[in-house]
Formats: C-alpha cells, structure tokens, sequence
C-alpha cells in the first residue's frame, strides 16, 4: 500500500484490520521491523515550503532524503545533524529513527533541528504539532516524541526543520597514531575549548578525526590553537574528509551491531569491556561495537544504555525502568490504541 | 480570566491536609494565609488567587512524599520555580497546594570532560552559568529573567533568550531531568547526549509546563565560554528595511549569536529611560558575534557589507566593552522604560520572517484602531516578537480594550504560519485562544500524554488547554479518598 495523500493514508489506518509496518525506504530497519504488512510513505513526496532567508524547510516525509539534501545545497544550506544518505532513505524515516550524524555534538540531534510534524495516529486521526517557526512553547511539543518513536505511535506525513547554512571552508584534522581510549582523551580535550568543533570521532585506520567549519581566516585561527592544544596527542595532520561518512557501520558483518550511548568519560571502561569496537562518535559518547551473534556484551554500569541493532531481535540494555517502560507503554496505547502500527525506520 | 471553581471538598479538609504535609516535610510547610498571599501570583500579577498551602520541600524524595499525599487526597498541585512566569504558569488556585522549588538549589555534578553540570532545579538560570564559570563554561539559554528564574520553571517553559538563535533553547540544552510523577514516583529521563532508549518523553516533558511532573534535578549542556564577543548596531529609516537586512544575513550564510529589533516607539521610550545614545530612527538591529578578535573581525566586516546595502542611517560597531555595553544598554533596559512611561501587556508571538513587514504594519494599523500604542521589541533572526501594548490600568474599559488587541495581534501572528508564544507559555494568559492555532484533535493528543503522565490531572491542570476542551477530564477526578 503505498497512499498518494496524508487522506488517504489516514482512511487506510482507520480501515486496517491487522497491523501494518510503516515503511520509509526501509533503510534504517531495526531487528524485528518490518514484518507485517508495509504501508509505504515513498509517494507523499515533495517539498512544501522553503524559506532561506529563514532558515526553515517543510517536506512530506516521502520525499528521497536525497531530495531534500539536493534542494537545500542549491541554497548553500544542509540538515545541520547530518544524517547519512543511504540510497532511497526517506526524510520520514530519518525523523523516525531521530538519525543523527557527526556535526551531532555541534548543532544537536535531528529532533533538535525538528520545529513542526504533521502525522496519522494508530486510530486513523490526522494531527498536526510544532509549525515553521523555530521559537515555539505553544503547547506540548509532539514533534520531539515523534522523532525516533520509529513509526510506533503515527505515521510522519510532513515534516518541518530549521536548516544550516553550509560553512564556506570544512577542514577535517587527523591524530592517525590514536587507540579509540587515546583518541577519547584527545577529542575532549579539544571539545572542552571555544574551537566550535563540528565532528569528533574516531575510526581504525583514521585514528581520531577532527573537524572544524566556518569563514577561512576563523578556521585557519583555530586549527593554530588546536594544534597546540592537543600536542601532547601528537602532530594534527590534514584528515580524510570521507572518514565521516564512514562513522555509519555496515550492519552486514560478522558478528551483532552494538549501540552504546553512554558520557564520554564512561567510554574508555565501555570499549575495554568489548570484543571488537568498529567506531566512536560524538566525542566518545556513541559507540559502535561488533559482538559475536546472538551473545550480549558484560558492560560496566553506565549512564546510557546499549542497543543491538542487528540480528534476530533487539536487545536492550539495561531493560528500561518499570515507570519508564509503563510511560512508554502507555503512550503507545494512547496513540495507537489498536496496536496497529509496527514500527519501521 | 476564568478559573475552575475550587473543589470544596479539598477546601474543608484543608488542616488535615496541612497536618498531612507537615508530617512528611516538617519546617517546609507554608499555610498561614498572610504568608500564602507572597504565592498568589507569579510574574503575570493581574491574576491572583492564594493557594491552600505552600510546601518548600530540599529534595526528590520530599517532593515525592508531598505528591504521595497530595495524590491520595486528591490535591490539585501546582509547580513553581521562582514564580517569574508571565503566562500565569504558576497562578494557584483555592484549592490548590504549591511546590516550590526555591530551596533546591545545589549544584550535584558539574563533568567538564562530559561537559555537562547536574543542580537542583531551584537553582537560578544566571548561577548555573554562575557555577561552571571558573572552569571557562557557560550554560547556553538566557531569558532575560537569568537573574531570578528557576531552571526549573526553563525546563516549565523551554524558556529561550536573546543567543538562541546560535544555541537553541532549553530543550536543545536539556540532557536529563529527574522527574516525580503525581503518584509519587521518581523518574530519569534522558541520558547522555539526552537520549534514552526508547520515546523522547524528555522532549515532551520540557515545555509542559509543570503538567505532566515535577522536575527536581536537571543535567544540562555547558559549552566552552567564547573568546569573546562584540556588538553592533544598525539604524534605519524603515522597519522593512530592517527587515530585510536580517534576512539577507542569515541568506547569506552568517549566524549571529543575537539579532536583536527595535522599533521607533520603543527606541524612543528606552531612550528617555536609559540614555543609550541611539540614533533617532524608524528600526534599529543589534548584532552580535563571537570568538577570537580576528575571527570577529571577518564576521564584522561581512555584516557590514550586506547592511550598507540596505543604506542604513548608521552603522555602529563597538570598539570597546564600554560601548558594548552601551549598545546593549537599551535593549536590556526596554521592558522597564516601557514600564516607566505607561502600564503595559508584553506579547510574546512568533512569526516566520518572512512575514516581519506585513506584520508590523498591520500591528501599526490595529494600534490606530485600538486607540492604543504599541512598541515593538523581539528576537528578530528567530521571529519572536514582544509588542509591548501600552494601556492605562486606572482607566476603565483600558484593560479590557488592550486585552482584546493583544488576542488580535496573536491571532495575526497564527493567520501568517506562526505561533501564539514563542518563549513565555500558555499558562492561563493565552490558554483559551489554543484553538485558533489548534484543531480539536491536535489538542486532544496533546491531552492523550497528560491522561499518561498525570491520569487524575492534579498537576497545573487548569492551564495551557482551553478550560471547556479539558472540562471532562478535571471532573472526572476521583473523589478524594
């Protein structure tokens, strides 16, 4: 099923018997999604509105990611949270799963940059939430539970966002001698200084990754401080700027795909308790970790939490708290309240 | 403005209650009517009503024994912070019992590798700045209340201020709260980066205004203090000009950490107040960037460029912290020289833009119909508006003229695709005009996370929805037990 308007899409839930799967592109699955029968969003495409001068842009939430990148770089602008553009990634399916980037630790994570949603609750009903304006206290803000609720409590039909603007120079700076432990101790010291870092990261081959964004002279003044900030590190040498679209793991590799948000300074005891980690984001506060299959990591206590993002099934961990569990739960009921919507990404 | 009418039964069981409290929170409990009155308003002082009693608890765990009891008794609750709200967000009613925070406000955890601090969410906006300082940290939101407002009631609100344009709001700085039900359970919600398993009920809980729990601690984002920062100022002869000279900045690629707007009646009203020595003009802008001297230098040099284009009748950049603090000297001092020349209600609209010419000049014209000035001052890179309606409280028939105008002018605010507040809050000032912005069945899910979170609907339930559209669900409470 695939609607051609939010009516018809609406008139579709309200009639549906059995549960459906909400499907974007269907590039961000998650172990378990998908596995009814798919409703697409792919023909409510296009973008609604597109203002500069105001930094703000209304889309339905079909329209190819792609699109949405190529609209926005004619104007000199991008999705500041930088999600990564896997072919037929729906902009739909980046606010469900809240998809998130590097230049995460500069401008905030998709729902941050997310200022209004229109979407189609489990019993059929269109509403609307948040607007094209990016101050906006009038009521609750819906738009925020919407981003990375995975399609389990509407369907996203249109979705609007404050833009960036594309700085006019991107330097990526490199540490290539780094452990992922070292390369943590790196990245904070340079996160904790006014050098307006866009991306902190690291990767095998790549050792820590630094990148800085801005107007030529500005950058070029906090290269020099940063250098010196982070010589005990080593020399910072010109980085690849394509090791940032590799902080995205392939999901098809031996072993289970780990999610582990945790504090930076938690990450150095995380990636000594697992087996192989394949990258580190965020400053340390996202980590990637390959785990045999069907095994679950020993992780010290923390302050985040883990999730398996490939395999048979998600995991978890820790298990959410009772209260916690029976607030989502219930708001999934609220929303959804003849379990008609299988979540998707 | 129309409240609920008290639950007599609450009222008449008033000393058990009292007793109640005070057994759980010896020392916390206010309940003497002379000392209940310092409660009977917030900030938004045209309303009033003493609440049944105050409770100043020092902890979660006291707020949730004050819950416990408030839940079983069936006490409708209201949160308050320092009370600064302009909404009315913390406006008691009789039956009321009000939590106030202004005892907690230790800080518990400041990490500057994790770049994070954790307080109480009594502290103030301006001391938790106040408290990372020293180690070269700032905390990004600030409302022009910093000084007294809570971070609590921020978090309320999701309070923004004149930098959010370059740093966002309370909710992009919010990592975690914890957070106590009205049942009495202890929640955390957020987590590193401010991201749990599972919905973003933290995202929903910022900006709920007290309604779906009260947040006692909050881990909140510092960022590395900037090297430094300077203004400028820009006068021109139109307010469209002006306008259109913020819009081609921010095309242009440049974000400013503020973009500030004011307007000749509220130029000249903080010009007589507070003697900033601005130029005699239609509108003028103040602009300020960040970072090392030279990196201020290349941003300077290009605003310049794109506001001689708009043929400004001055431009003024500070060369001095003396003459920063000049040029801000009068956008800082508006609310009070307006305050100073004439009662007036403060708006708090937000628009696209784009739509900043046509609607300053249909204010202009509203103003003339009305009988009543208005004075423009707002947050222009973001189209958070402020039009000060100046009216006289001692005339008769004033206040209502001016209310009347004030609902006009948001409701323009809608009809051009923004908002009814952009950063005050619904509370009980704009709570019965939601549903020009809302239909039914958008306030109705916004109702579905209250009916979640606060199932009896004790907590602050008399605001943000319009009375009628929440009637059903207020006296559906369970009778007390």
């Amino acid at each position: 099923m695939q609607p051609e308007t939010e009516l018809a899409l609406a008139d579709i839930i309200r009639k549906a018997r059995a549960p459906l799967s909400i499907i974007g592109g269907g590039t961000r699955l998650r172990p378990g999604e998908g596995q009814a029968d798919r409703l697409r969003t792919t023909a409510l495409r296009g973008i609604t509105l597109y203002e500069p001068e105001a930094l703000i842009l209304v889309v339905r939430a079909g329209t190819p990611l792609a699109d949405v990148q190529a609209a926005l770089k004619a104007e000199g602008q991008m999705l500041g949270f930088e999600p990564d553009a896997r072919p037929g990634s729906t902009i739909g399916g980046v606010v469900a799963a809240n998809a998130s980037g590097p230049r995460r630790v500069q401008v905030g994570a998709c729902r941050d940059a997310l200022i209004g949603v229109r979407f189609v609750t489990g019993d059929g009903q269109i509403v609307k939430n948040g607007g094209r304006v990016m101050k906006n206290v009038t009521g609750y803000d819906l738009s925020k539970l919407m981003a990375g609720s995975r399609g389990t409590l509407g369907v996203l039909t249109e979705l609007s966002f404050r833009t960036t603007p594309i700085a006019p120079v991107s330097q990526t700076l490199s540490l290539p001698g780094l452990d992922a432990t070292a390369a943590i101790a790196a990245l904070t010291s340079a996160l904790t200084g006014p050098y307006e870092i866009s991306g902190a990261a690291w990767l095998p081959g790549h050792g820590a990754i630094l990148r800085l964004e801005g107007l030529e002279r500005s950058v070029s003044i906090r290269r020099k401080a940063l250098s010196a900030r982070l010589a005990e590190f080593g020399e910072l040498t010109e980085g690849d700027p394509q090791a940032w679209l590799l902080l995205h793991p392939n999901i098809h590799s031996d072993g289970d795909l780990w999610r582990i948000i945790c504090r930076p300074g938690e990450a150095p005891a995380l990636i000594a308790s697992l087996p192989h980690v394949v990258a580190v984001d965020w400053g340390g506060a996202l980590i990637h970790a390959l785990v045999p299959a069907g095994t679950q990591p020993a992780l010290p206590k923390f302050s985040g939490h883990a999730t398996r993002i490939s395999g048979d099934t998600q995991v978890i961990l820790p298990a959410p708290d009772p209260v916690t569990a029976r607030l989502n739960a219930e708001l999934q009921g609220r929303f959804d309240p003849r379990a008609i919507l299988q979540g998707a990404g | 403005m129309q409240m609920p009418e008290p639950d007599q039964r609450v009222i008449a069981r008033r000393d058990a209650i009292s007793a109640a409290l005070r057994a759980a929170v010896p020392d916390a409990v206010i309940d003497d009517p002379a000392e209940t009155r310092a409660y009977e308003c917030d900030a938004l002082a045209a309303y009033r009503c003493p609440p049944l009693a105050v409770v100043l608890p020092a902890s979660t765990a006291e707020v949730a024994a004050i819950l416990r009891i408030c839940h079983a008794e069936g006490v409708p609750v209201v949160p308050r912070g320092a009370g600064t709200s302009l909404a009315g967000g913390s406006m008691p009613t009789a039956d009321a019992v009000v939590i106030g925070l202004a005892r907690m406000t230790e800080v518990l955890e400041i990490s500057t590798d994790d770049r994070l601090i954790r307080v109480q969410t009594g502290r103030t906006n301006l001391s938790v700045s106040g408290a990372v300082d020293g180690l070269g940290f700032f905390y990004a939101p600030d409302p022009s209340s910093q000084l007294a407002c809570a971070i609590g009631g921020n978090i309320g609100m999701n309070s923004g201020g004149a930098h959010c344009l370059k740093y966002g709001v309370t909710t992009n700085n919010l990592l975690g709260v914890t957070m106590v039900l009205m049942d009495g359970s202890i929640v955390e919600l957020g987590g590193p980066m401010g991201e749990a398993a599972g919905l973003d009920l933290l995202g929903v809980v910022c900006g709920s205004e007290g309604q779906l729990g009260i947040v006692t601690e909050a881990t909140l984002r510092i960022l590395p203090k900037p090297s430094g920062a300077r203004p400028l100022l820009v006068a021109f002869d139109s307010s469209e000009v002006a306008g259109a000279c913020v819009a081609d900045i921010i095309r242009a690629g440049i974000l400013p950490v503020a973009i500030e707007f004011m307007d000749r009646p509220c130029i000249r009203a903080t010009e007589e107040f507070a003697k900033a020595g601005y130029p005699d003009c239609e509108a003028l802008l103040i602009i300020e960037v960040e970072g090392t001297a030279p990196e201020i230098d290349e941003q300077l040099a290009l605003i310049r460029a794109i506001a001689m284009r708009h043929a400004p009748i001055e431009f003024r950049e500070s060369r001095s912290e003396a003459e920063s603090a000049r040029i801000w000297l009068g956008r800082k001092s508006a609310f009070g020289a307006m305050g100073q020349i004439n009662d007036y209600m403060c708006l708090d609209g937000t628009i696209p833009v784009s739509a900043l010419p046509k609607v300053l000049a249909r204010i202009a014209d509203m103003s003339a119909e009305a009988g009543l000035g208005v004075a423009n001052v707002f947050h222009a890179g973001d189209g958070n508006m402020h039009p000060l309606i100046l009216y006289n409280a001692n005339k008769p028939g004033d206040l209502e003229r001016c209310e009347a105008l004030g609902a006009d002018i948001l409701r323009l605010c809608v009809e051009v695709g923004g908002c009814l507040t952009g950063e005050h809050g619904v509370g009980i000032e704009k709570r019965d005009l939601m549903g020009v912005q809302f239909a039914p069945v958008d306030l109705e899910a916004q109702m579905q996370v209250k009916d979640v979170f606060d199932p009896r609907w004790l907590l602050n339930a008399a605001k943000v929805f319009p009375l009628d559209a929440s009637a059903s669900r207020r006296e559906g409470r369970p009778n007390a037990a």
